[in-house]
């Protein structure tokens, strides 16, 4: 077990590497620089900017000077744009994301699960029929679609939520329903053919012909083994969901990650750029990591032939 | 299994995969339902379209009306037909769907037939290559790519129009929708890539390839004439189920402001501006999203639908 988080790990970081290198170089690749735009500040103050950011370096002393600050102080540099240190930034609005995410996940969780193995356990009744027409719906439709037609029906039809926002904690429910929306689809799908696949073996027609009853069946002896395939997805899905979220976050004006990304692209800001990417990177990486340990304490089959 | 490309000689043989296929989709009405509406959906966009009022027409005196002879659907808060701009918003939205698939299927078969059928290092280097960019966020890397490129295409489409004097306006057109093919096909390779490279590792042991190499060919010509169309199976399923996925990349991508702009237009952007007038006029919204999601719901349905109809072990559950 060891052996194999340890090669998880390793391959982790050279995944943060690669990742660093590709967005460095695509970074650089945009043309013009964070100050081109800027009609209104002077030639010679642009130039001094750009000494003082250390853009006029050359590309590969810049490309090895942001990993050494990243090593050695954590520091993944200071906006452009908006002239913050961008741990700062990330750390403010992380949080914001992680709740949101959580919550979406949670719900997704609590919803895909049941109707999942309700699926399944009924295989090709009208429960499975309609909950799985619901999970295809829930994929198909995007999420900028939900999300202002929640906020006419529930926001301003029925005033039960904000519009949008992040002032009170009901403020998470809309966004939160939103964007679990397609991660709840997923999961339904992988727990119902996950199950599916369990309730065929020998040993469940062993348990049912010991006389137990069809719960706990389920329960004790499926659905360890039918989730599989979801808990596997949970991990990635989750960092999707905190890292995903943009749309989501523009339409509830929610002051999450996302709008740090989505505002740094188009204002061409390198370093929050970068700081952004690497650090969902890294949150990927961890859930990846995650999952893969979990799925391997849940399956021992897993863990055996990839050490 | 018949390894010949050759169609006639496969109706021949009669029970060939792909007319076993065919007669078990047969019997599957929601895939056959599915697969004609995507039929009629290209009909429309690219055909229909055509003979409907042009879409970037502005008639003032004449907005937010409803539904009438000369605007089927009625027109949006400019006084443009509703019906067709969707109808050409289609046109980009499927365009970027196919064509980005494309481009990723292409990559994807090389290098997974290149990687299974070499082998050894070269294989191993290959896969590692893929699990290490299947860890990256896909998104975040196809949006920051898709700005770079489309910088690129930006300047390309001003040199063109200066020197071989091309339509200015055709030519920004095509322009700002050639970054989307690249920038998604090149990272949406990475699934088909592992899935023909399994396919080709127990296709090359099999006996017509020994038969094949008995005959004296070239690798080359066994790799590309009896191993790949072998593999066009799982291919096919996988490009029907990621046509739906580009095409909400794209949405989301022209959503945020950093995909399709102005004078082009998308289901992803009639869908953002129609959320605007949500509450006093929701065709504007609901209109665009009911043509995008039924076009997704039946590429998802048929895609399934044929990984069914293709690998029968599958279609249990």
């Amino acid at each position: 077990m060891l052996r194999f988080i340890a090669n998880r790990f390793l391959q982790g970081i050279i995944v943060l590497i690669a990742l660093y290198t590709i967005t460095f170089f695509l970074i650089k690749a945009m043309p013009g620089d964070p100050f081109t735009g800027e009609k209104n500040i002077a030639e010679e103050t642009k130039e001094l900017m750009r000494e003082k950011y250390g853009l006029n370096d050359s590309v590969f002393t810049q490309y090895f000077l942001y990993l050494k600050n990243v090593f050695t102080e954590g520091s993944l540099g200071i906006s452009t744009s908006k002239a913050h240190s961008v741990n700062e930034m990330i750390g403010q609005s992380f949080p914001v994301s992680c709740v949101l995410g959580i919550t979406a996940l949670l719900i997704a969780i609590a919803v895909g699960v049941p109707l999942g193995v309700a699926s399944a356990v009924r295989q090709n009744s009208w429960i499975d029929y309609s909950s799985m027409a619901w999970a295809m719906i829930g994929i198909c439709v995007p999420a900028f679609t939900v999300g202002p037609i929640l906020q006419i029906f529930l926001a301003m039809k029925l005033p039960l939520f904000n519009v949008a926002g992040w002032s009170s904690p009901r403020d998470v429910v809309l966004p939160a329903i939103t964007l679990g929306l397609v991660t709840t689809a997923y999961i339904a799908r992988l727990t119902r053919s996950g199950m599916l696949e369990i309730l065929s073996q020998d040993y469940i027609r062993t348990a049912h012909a010991k006389g137990l009853p069809i719960s706990r069946v389920v329960m004790k002896h499926a659905l360890r083994g039918g989730l599989l395939p979801a808990v596997a997805y949970i991990g990635p899905a989750f960092a999707a969901l905190i890292s995903g979220s943009f749309i989501v976050e523009t339409i509830f004006q929610v002051p999450g990650m996302g709008q740090h990304f989505v505002n740094a692209t188009k204002a061409r800001d390198p370093f929050l750029l970068q700081g952004v990417v690497l650090f969902f990177g890294l949150l990927i990486v961890i859930m990846n990591l995650a999952a893969d340990i979990l799925t391997g304490l849940l399956n021992p089959r897993v863990r055996l032939t990839q050490e | 299994m018949n390894n010949s490309t050759n169609s006639d000689a496969q109706r021949e043989v009669g029970n060939s995969l792909w007319r076993d296929a065919f007669l078990r989709m047969r019997k599957n009405r929601l895939a056959l339902v599915s697969f004609w509406l995507v039929v009629l959906m290209l009909a429309f966009c690219f055909v229909v379209a055509w003979f409907c009022p042009n879409p970037d027409k502005i008639d003032l005196d004449n907005k937010f009306s409803g539904p009438s002879a000369s605007h089927l659907l009625g027109t949006d808060q400019l006084g443009r037909d509703i019906f067709s701009r969707t109808l050409f918003g289609g046109q980009i939205s499927l365009l970027v769907g196919f064509v980005a698939t494309t481009v990723a299927i292409g990559i994807g078969i090389v290098v997974g037939a290149a990687s299974g059928y070499a082998g050894g290092r070269t294989d191993a280097i290959i896969m590692r290559s893929v699990d290490t960019l299947f860890a990256i966020p896909f998104l975040v890397v196809v949006i920051v790519l898709q700005v770079v490129i489309a910088e690129w295409t930006k300047n390309a489409s001003g040199w063109i129009v200066e020197n071989w004097d091309w339509d200015k306006k055709l030519t920004s057109r095509i322009a700002n929708i050639i970054p989307l093919f690249i920038a998604l096909g090149l990272f949406g390779w990475l699934t088909l890539a592992r899935i023909v490279r399994a396919q080709v590792l127990s296709l090359k042991e099999q006996e017509f390839v020994e038969a094949a190499k008995a005959l004296g060919y070239t690798r080359m010509r066994i790799l590309f004439r009896h191993i790949i169309p072998n593999t066009l199976g799982p291919t096919v399923v996988y490009a029907t189920l990621t046509v739906p996925g580009f095409i909400m990349y794209e949405a989301t991508l022209s959503y945020l402001g950093l995909g399709v702009e102005a004078p082009n237009s998308s289901w992803g952007i009639l869908i953002r501006d129609g959320a605007n007038f949500l509450e006093t006029e929701p065709q504007l919204l609901i209109i665009p999203g009911l043509f995008f999601s039924l076009t997704l719901l039946a590429l998802n349905f048929l895609g399934d639908g044929l990984r069914d109809a293709l690998d029968p072990k599958a279609s249990k559950d």
